[in-house]
This record gives structure tokens, C-alpha cells and sequence, in this order.
């Protein structure tokens, strides 16, 4: 057994130590927001929260989840109030499909706790997620509006 | 009183032979002496044996840059901000840049992907920190440790230098090559990786020679 915090909840799972993470998210845990999308560590579908940093769960085997703490796009609203990117992505209309777009999420929320002011530079470099339906400029607006919300809030 | 006897005597024994002996038996001794000095004093066979020795250093040391210039271990040793994949050594895919300590930047840090062990499901390489097999270790070598496109003086003469090396003397750096899991890694690269041809006990006994034998590299304009 392994045991894991996942969106503030202890978790015990039983699966084989070298499983991803995303695996065990989707199919043991049962959340299903985070996605899988090459499985190489690529496209950034699968991007989680482990401790304090963003990681691509499809190449993280669950036994360096052990005693950690994940959160996945499922725990970063605080109840029913939106995390204020969650609330940028939907003032922006970012997705198109949709099936990359918690990963984008995930990748933000990190950077903005890191560099509360990002320039276009710093989200091409630090937000290389892959996105099929094309929604990149879309993507940095809502970067540049989560931003501003966060700021709001914090005032 | 026989005459011939008499003269045969006074030969054996003449009063002045004695200091003369001595004195040429001293010559002798002293020339002697001033020979086994010479030898030492760096113009005989000495200094050829110091030359032979530097000589196998410097060979030494042209092994080990085969090595260290390897596309496994000279991908994270860039000599700009972004590592290396592949025997190609292309720019790692997907823009991953070095960042502000040598560990990516947020939202991309190596450990991101890159965790404690090579991945055999996802393909990514993985290595551990020397203490803690759980956490992960990857990360690039500092700028000032960047090998991409020196040649061997140049490298020599940048891994030996103290103010870029991270204050490191030969030995440390003999050590580092010796335990250093990311170091390892180059032997164990996974799946449809290369590994160092030659095998690492056999490039730690080269780095051994070279530093016994004066840990010597080249210089720019041949030595
Ligand atoms: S599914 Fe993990 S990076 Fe693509
Ligand atoms: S919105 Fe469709 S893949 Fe990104």
C-alpha cells in the first residue's frame, strides 16, 4: 500500500509502486480532470501538483508520490469558488476541445505563485504544454487576465 | 745483499706513495660524486623520466575527454541555456531552458519530467540524489562548466580551473567522476540511449592514472 495526500486527503492505494501517477489519479483515485495525452512526458496533459512544483504524472511513478502531497485540477477551487485562473480561462474562452486544457491550468496556477507578473517571454518559456486545437493565443491571454484576477483578490 | 731484491723494495715501499694514493683514491670518490649530482639535477635521466610521466598523463587525459565529451554527458554540460538530447545533441524539445539554478524554470524544472530512476514506461531518464534514492537529481551543470565546443585544451583548462569548477581539486573531481549518480546515469542511460563505451571501472582507473601520474591536460597550442 501506498499512501498519498491527494487535494488535502490522505490516500492509501494499492498499486504497483512503478505505475503513473496519472494512472492512479484516473482509474484508483478516480478523478478524472487530468488527462492523458502522449504518456511521454511531452504534451503536459497530464500536468499535476506534487509538494510545490508542476509535474507531467505520466512519467512519475507512484512511489515518489509516497508521504507527498498531489493536487490535481480538481483541488485547486476553493469549494465552490473557482480558482481565479479557472475563472481567467472562462473570461478568455480558452479551450476549444477542452482535452488539454486542465494541464494549461495546472502549469499556470504554479507559475503565477512564482512570478505573480509574468511577461509574454516568461509563459512561452514556462507554459510549454501542447495544445491540438491551436488555443495558444488565447491560452496567454488568459495567463495575462488570471494575473490581473489574482492581484484583484488579493486586494 | 741481492741487489735485484733491494731495488724490488725500495720500489714496494717509497715514502711518498702512501699520500699520493690517498689522494687520488679521494679524486676518484669526489668525481664520482659530482656525476650522481648531475644525474639528479634535472639534466639527466630524471627529467626524461618527469617527461614520460606527463607524457602518460596527458594520454590519460585524452581518454577521459572521450568520455566527457560523450553526447551523455555533454548534453547537460551546454555551454548556453539549453541542454542537449540525442547523439545529435539537437536543443532539448519543447524549449526547456536552464534557468536561474541550473534546475529549469518554473512551470519547467527538470524534475518536472525527469525523476529518480530512468522511466521505462514514458521513455524520460531519471537519476537519483547521492542520499536519497527517492529524489530525483537531474539537473544541468553550471554555465561555467559548459564543455559544448571546446576542444581538449579548452576543456582541460576549464575543468581543472577552481573559480569555475565549483572550487574542486583534481581528487574532487576524480570523486565526483567516480560516485556521482548523474554521472552514473551515462553508463545506464536506459532503453534506446548509447551508454559510454568503455566501462566505468575502466574510466575510473584512467581517471586514477591521471591523477597519480600529475593530472595533467593540454596546452592550447600542443604541449
Ligand atoms: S500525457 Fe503526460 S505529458 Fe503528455
Ligand atoms: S483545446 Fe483541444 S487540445 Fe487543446
Amino acid at each position: 500500500m501506498i499512501k498519498f495526500k491527494i487535494n488535502g486527503t490522505v490516500t492509501e492505494v494499492n498499486d504497483d509502486p512503478e505505475t503513473p501517477l496519472l494512472w492512479v489519479i484516473r482509474d484508483s483515485v478516480g478523478l478524472k480532470g487530468t488527462k492523458f495525452g502522449c504518456g511521454k512526458a511531452f504534451c503536459g496533459a497530464c500536468s499535476v501538483h506534487v509538494e510545490d512544483q508542476v509535474v507531467r504524472s505520466c512519467s512519475f511513478p507512484l512511489k515518489y508520490a509516497a508521504g507527498k502531497s498531489v493536487t490535481t485540477i480538481e483541488g485547486i477551487s476553493d469549494g465552490q469558488e473557482l480558482h481565479p485562473v479557472q475563472k481567467a480561462w472562462i473570461e478568455e474562452q480558452v479551450p476549444q476541445c477542452g482535452y488539454c486544457q486542465s494541464g494549461f491550468i495546472m502549469s499556470t496556477v504554479k507559475l503565477l505563485e512564482k512570478n505573480p507578473n509574468p511577461s509574454d517571454e516568461d509563459i512561452n518559456n514556462s507554459i510549454t504544454n501542447l495544445c491540438r486545437c491551436g488555443t495558444y493565443s488565447r491560452v496567454r491571454k488568459a495567463v495575462h487576465k488570471s494575473a490581473e484576477l489574482i492581484k484583484k483578490e488579493q486586494n | 745483499m741481492n741487489l735485484f731484491f733491494k731495488k724490488t723494495a725500495s720500489v714496494k715501499n717509497p715514502k711518498w706513495q702512501r699520500p699520493v694514493l690517498l689522494a687520488a683514491i679521494c679524486l676518484v670518490l669526489l668525481l664520482s660524486m659530482v656525476r650522481c649530482k648531475s644525474n639528479n639535477n634535472n639534466n639527466g635521466y630524471v627529467s626524461i623520466d618527469k617527461k614520460s610521466v606527463k607524457e602518460e598523463s596527458l594520454r590519460h587525459f585524452e581518454e577521459i575527454t572521450k568520455v566527457l565529451q560523450h553526447p551523455r554527458c555533454i548534453n547537460c554540460h551546454p555551454n548556453d541555456n539549453y541542454p542537449r538530447q540525442g547523439d545529435d545533441m539537437h536543443k532539448h524539445l519543447f524549449n526547456v531552458q536552464r534557468g536561474p539554478d541550473d534546475r529549469g524554470i518554473t512551470g519547467m524544472k527538470c524534475t518536472s519530467c525527469h525523476q529518480a530512476s530512468n522511466n521505462l514506461i514514458s521513455g524520460v531518464p531519471g537519476a537519483p540524489q547521492p542520499n536519497d534514492s527517492l529524489a530525483s537529481r537531474w539537473h544541468l551543470a553550471p554555465l561555467s562548466m559548459g564543455w559544448i565546443g571546446l576542444d581538449d585544451a579548452e576543456l582541460g583548462a576549464r575543468l581543472l580551473d577552481k573559480k569555475q569548477n565549483g572550487n574542486m581539486s583534481p581528487k574532487d573531481l576524480v570523486e565526483h567522476m567516480t560516485d556521482d549518480p548523474l554521472v552514473l546515469w551515462a553508463w545506464d542511460p536506459g532503453p534506446g540511449r548509447e551508454p559510454i563505451p568503455i566501462p566505468h571501472d575502466e574510466f575510473v582507473e584512467i581517471l586514477e592514472k591521471w591523477l597519480e601520474t600529475g593530472a595533467e591536460v593540454p596546452k592550447k597550442n600542443k604541449d
